[in-house]
């Protein structure tokens, strides 16, 4: 018997499914130029089964996610919007939330948000009116109780999958899968989390989350993408909090000739390993501002064709 | 206690430009034991002042004066005939106190000299430590003492955020990461369950976000 859905979502549906689902991050422009998100979604068409969106990611403006995520819809890709508690109020979540779902998208990733001191406008006057966890709670009672926030009821509630991240290398490292199952309580369908590099940490991560049950209650994608360079490696390790990178994946891209391709290879061994991972099934794919590597990551990764929803 | 530091030497300079009769004011609580605005600090203003204002050939007088405390009524109006004659009142309290003083010498030039910066500890000498924003509604007890409000630079209910690195805040290496404190301590105390269920959005209308805000205590009220 099919699984009834809560949103209709491909990707909720592919989830169901047992699919291995693979989702790919598209980085907004910074100007009104819409062309480049199509010309974006044309890269990942058919290497993805939805496209992550980013809210302002790292604090710096560019064209919204939703607005972004409507000239997807229409490009004929699934999107998944972020939203982040930085910038808006409950007020403002609920309205966006509401505008979105009933412009067609159907999932939704609630994330607290990187401080405004690391962006291009670190003047600007932070929200986090609520943060990740009653975000996601938020949405999952106007979905499942029909109410707004305040207790008000509403006569035609959103449809959506809600998601929301983890970071298994941030600390305290004990405290995280406890942390997860606090999302998971709050109502979260499914988790993307942080790069994965340290692929042994991350296994010592879901061995924790399988112990609390979490990896049967929730869908896990694991977050994985191609670094670059040297530089770009190294920045990673010393400058970006909770982003674990062993030092020998450093040196491998040191005594590469092609430091690109080798991300890219590192990226592909790195899936390779974490499929085997019990709970982890699904794949989230950040290739920061590099969309074009992610169908050379896809083919190498074995994880073509696509499925159909 | 609130504390505040000096704004910069150049900013004060310019307000007093062609003014003769200078009053600097210090207060004698919060901004004294910050080592900021107390008599010491007084004196020092009025000097640099004073040397500042002969290389620039100009004459005036500088009148130092430090109360009890500038947010008290009472303590500002014994001063009236020194606030009365002054041509500018450069006063060294917390906005609370700055604003005590313009309200009572409405027609004076009141210049605040300090930025006043926080409800804070002084966790060692010269060092302190924001700790209180003034919420209106206390939850310290279900945080082992720790304010996830004013010490989370987030200000999560639920965190830990996914930025925390080795009890240190992403945002800037020198601010301990409150989350980190509170299940560390809630951990000793055997109190870690209280991180289990999930904190509910928070009613802000009791802080500045309601509005301004006015106590009322009857007991107080003649």
């Amino acid at each position: 018997m099919k699984k009834e859905t809560k949103s209709g979502s491909n990707l909720e549906k592919l989830l169901n499914r047992g699919e291995f689902v693979v989702t790919a991050e598209l980085g907004p422009p910074k100007g009104v130029n819409i062309n480049i998100v199509i010309n974006k979604v044309k890269i990942l068409k058919g290497f993805c089964d939805a496209v992550n969106i980013t809210d302002n990611q790292t604090s710096i403006v560019r064209m919204s996610s939703i607005a972004s995520a409507i000239k997807i819809l229409e490009c004929g890709t699934e999107p998944i919007i972020q939203m982040v508690t930085r910038d808006r109020n409950r007020i403002a979540l609920q309205s966006d939330l509401i505008g979105a779902a009933g412009l067609g998208i159907k999932n939704v990733l609630c994330l607290t948000g990187d401080h405004q001191s690391f962006g291009n406008h670190p003047a600007s006057k932070n929200v986090f009116d609520i943060d990740s966890i009653q975000l996601i709670k938020m949405f999952k009672d106007m979905r499942d109780e029909k109410k707004f926030e305040c207790g008000e009821e509403m006569k035609h509630p959103p449809k959506i999958f809600i998601g929301a991240a983890a970071n298994p290398f941030a600390d305290p490292f004990d405290y995280r899968p406890l942390r997860l199952a606090k999302k998971v309580n709050a109502g979260v369908d499914f988790i993307q989390t942080q790069l994965v590099y340290n692929v042994k940490k991350f296994e010592e991560y879901m061995k924790k989350v399988r112990e609390l049950g979490l990896h049967e209650k929730v869908y896990i994608l694991a977050g994985v993408g191609p670094i670059k360079s040297v530089g770009m490696a190294k920045y990673m390790r010393s400058k970006v909090a909770g982003m674990d990178i062993p030092i020998d994946i450093v040196e491998r891209l040191k005594k590469s000739e092609d430091s690109k391709d080798e991300g890219i290879n590192i990226c592909v061994d790195i899936i390779k390993e974490i499929k085997g991972i019990e709970g982890v099934s699904e794949f989230t794919l950040m290739a920061i501002a590099w969309e074009e590597a992610v169908p050379i990551i896809v083919k190498r990764a074995g994880l073509l064709p696509r499925p159909n929803p | 206690m609130i504390v505040a530091e000096r704004k910069p030497f150049d900013e004060i300079k310019k307000v007093i430009i062609g003014k003769k009769n200078i009053v600097i004011l210090g207060c004698g609580t919060c901004v004294t034991i910050n080592q900021t605005g107390g008599e010491k600090e007084v004196a020092i203003l009025a000097s640099e002042l004073r040397i500042a204002k002969k290389l620039d050939g100009e004459i005036s007088n500088i009148e130092e004066i430090t109360i009890l405390r500038q947010c008290e009524r009472e303590f500002v109006e014994e001063i009236k005939e020194k606030i009365e004659q002054a041509d500018i009142v450069l006063s060294m309290a917390c906005g609370v106190g700055v604003q005590t003083m313009a309200e009572t010498y409405p027609d004076k030039l009141i210049f605040p000299v300090l930025n006043t910066i926080s409800m804070a500890f002084p966790e060692k000498p010269g060092f302190f430590k924001e700790m209180c924003m003034g919420c209106g509604n206390c939850v310290l007890y279900e945080y082992g003492g720790i304010c996830p409000i004013t010490r989370c630079s987030k200000s999560m209910l639920n965190g830990p955020c996914g930025g925390s690195q080795d009890g240190k805040c992403e945002i800037n290496p020198d601010i301990e990461c409150a989350w980190q404190l509170i299940i560390d301590k809630l951990e000793k105390q055997g109190r870690l369950n209280l991180l289990i269920d999930i904190k509910p959005a928070k009613d802000w209308s009791s802080s500045h976000h309601g509005g301004p805000r006015t106590l009322i205590i009857e007991e107080a009220e003649i």
